[in-house]
């Protein structure tokens, strides 16, 4: 049994998915995808036990050995993610039973948790695996049912978004093919150890474009800058759950297949040394810190606002990856996560304001401070991690990215890193100004969120100030990944 | 020879491009659609030419015969799962168009755009 954990994991949610779509009731669907995400945490957490304690696992899928059948292999980073992404879904499926049932349509509240389930399903299957074409369906199944969830939005405004979304999306996917096939024309192999031994280490110019190809296309995945225009639509018109699932959990993942793919599949020396990738990425990620958080200022929907402060995080994350240094790449793994926690629950609040307000625009949140206490708090803490103040996840990943780019006497970044903070304080205080210091306007009084809907948001908020009080956790795996990555074991 | 024995890579890059450039181009939904579906099917095209040796056989396993250069039946695999993900996507596009059309009454994206800030004001 133990043995087959790493497809379990994606094969019970697979399942689960089917079975979501034929049942009529929304309220047994959510139980059935509530029951799934805790079993994809138990599987999760134990595979990380696993790999933490004997090393990385690589599991052969129906007896056919690599290279020629499919693999799954885990090691520490893949484990990291899999088990925020249990984390995630465990946190969020909670709250989207009261959430999703007040801004869904009756019919469509089953096919929501199918599309979720699958959403997950294709998200854990490509952090698992371990053949690059495999990973190609996986992010197409991910990506297909993130394309519906958005487009269920209850503003029609959403359909739009979604569709703008697939064409977007399907154009990195068809990108990752193509580098793929190049890769498989150079070396006749899809699989990530056997592609990282064969790839030849001087300058080959069908590789180069492959390389080209594969960050291009995960870079619009991923909402890289300025590859992300996307992202604030969709994730402004989605319902509430949903944008909280997919800032916590998609860009994280797609992240993952770029550091997958640029250390462990092309290798440090080839991409950053005979590339030269970092000197693109790292002016790039600059730009987009300081892009995201000069458009989140001027935001008047406070979800829109979160959305352009993810592209600036995102750029935090492949800034860390870019630098190409143990500390640099445990930054960027530790954001990885740290944003995860911080965007998974100020979006939760917004679905808690959504939920008794039935809008996010900044002008309808004044006086929410005194009216919902807890959810404002919720917020309020969510922003200081977001912002990087101590004591909150944000301090920590913030703490080793200046300090990786001051090891390499980068000042520039370390003060575009401070900047984006600053700026990030400033679009925080907007809402707290608004909703602690304005009076309400509304004639009808507003009333704190339903305590179904706080538990999960102040989950993650406590997520947050643990894992940012008493980081040797996190930090340690993250270094463990880092240096795996680095090529060190 | 060099250049004319490349003749499958320069039409995949042609196709490519042509429905790169209608998918940049144009603002109809639908429209766009066709143009992401050029574009994904040149990279079938791709993926087939990759596989193909001169003078091989299709990979089929019969009685007696050995000794015969294979085309490499792996590349068409892949594709054959590479285009069943294409037809989802055009499937979920069209979905959605078929949505935008009731929620819009149109499936201009200028149009769907001035009615989005029209409503924003």
């Amino acid at each position: 049994m133990s043995e087959h954990l790493p497809i379990l994991l994606v094969v019970v949610p697979l399942a689960a998915a089917a079975i979501t779509a034929v049942l009529r009731s929304g309220r047994i669907a959510w139980l059935v995808t509530l029951v799934t995400s805790w079993a994809v945490l138990g599987i999760s957490v134990s595979l990380l036990v696993q790999v933490l304690r004997d090393g990385s696992i690589r599991y052969v899928l129906g007896g056919w050995p690599p290279p020629w059948g499919i693999e799954y292999s885990i090691d520490s980073l893949s484990a990291f993610v899999l088990v925020l992404l249990g984390g995630i879904a465990a946190i969020i499926t909670p709250f989207a039973l009261r959430s999703i049932e007040r801004e869904l349509e009756r019919g469509l509240v089953h096919f929501h948790y199918s599309a979720l389930l699958l959403c997950l399903a294709g998200l854990l299957g490509m952090t698992s695996t371990g053949d690059v074409f495999n990973l190609f369906v996986f992010l197409e199944i991910s990506s297909i049912s993130a394309y519906t969830l958005i487009a269920m939005g209850p503003d029609r405004r959403a359909l739009h978004a979604a569709f703008r979304y697939l064409i977007m999306g399907s154009v990195g996917a068809t990108f990752i093919v193509i580098g793929i096939g190049m890769l498989y024309m150079m070396t006749g192999s899809l699989n990530m150890a056997d592609l990282a031994e064969l790839i030849p280490p001087e300058r080959n110019r069908t590789i180069s474009v492959a390389l080209a190809f594969l960050t291009v296309g995960i870079g619009l995945k991923l909402a890289l800058f300025p590859l992300h225009l996307w992202l604030p639509d969709a994730y402004t018109f989605a319902p509430s759950a949903v944008t909280a699932f997919l800032a916590a959990t998609a860009t994280q993942v797609a992240v993952y297949v770029l550091a997958r793919f640029l250390f462990t599949v092309f290798g440090m020396g080839f991409t950053f040394e005979v590339m030269a990738l970092d000197r693109i990425l790292i002016p790039l990620c600059l730009l987009g810190i300081l892009a995201g958080s000069m458009r989140a200022i001027h935001q008047k929907n406070v979800k829109r606002m979160l959305a352009y402060s993810s592209v600036a995080q995102i750029g935090y994350v492949v800034l860390g990856l870019s630098l190409v240094s143990l500390t640099g790449l445990t930054a960027g793994i530790l954001h990885l996560f740290n944003h995860a926690l911080m965007k998974g629950s100020l979006f939760l609040a917004m679905g808690c304001i959504m939920y008794q307000v039935g809008s996010v625009r900044l002008d309808d949140m004044r006086g929410l401070g005194r009216s919902m206490p807890w959810t404002m708090a919720a917020f309020v803490i969510g922003g200081l991690s977001l912002i990087g103040v101590p004591l909150t996840v944000g301090f920590i990943s913030k703490w080793y990215l200046v300090l990786g780019a001051v090891e390499q006497g980068r000042w520039i970044v370390a003060g575009v890193v401070l900047l984006g903070s600053l700026l990030a304080v400033i679009y925080i205080w907007r809402v707290v100004e608004v909703a602690y210091f304005e009076e309400a306007s509304g004639d009808e009084p507003v009333r704190e969120a339903p305590i179904s809907l706080l538990i999960p948001t102040w989950a993650l908020v406590l997520a947050n100030l643990y894992f940012g009080i008493d980081a040797t956790l996190t930090s340690g795996i993250a270094s463990g990944a880092a240096r795996l990555l680095m090529g060190g074991g | 020879m060099r250049i004319l024995g490349l003749y499958n890579y320069w039409v995949f890059v042609f196709l490519m491009m042509v429905g790169f450039y209608i998918l940049i181009s144009r603002r109809n939904l639908v429209q766009e659609i066709l143009g992401l579906t050029i574009f994904q099917t040149a990279v079938f095209i791709f993926y087939i030419s990759m596989g193909s040796i001169v003078g091989a056989e299709p990979p089929t396993l019969a009685p007696g015969v050995e000794g015969i250069v294979y085309a490499n039946p792996l590349p068409h695999v892949l594709i054959l799962t590479a285009i069943v993900v294409g037809v989802s996507t055009m499937a979920v596009a069209l979905a959605l168009v078929v949505r935008i059309k009731e929620a819009y009454g149109t499936i201009e994206g200028d149009e769907i755009a001035d009615l989005d800030t029209a409503s924003e004001a």
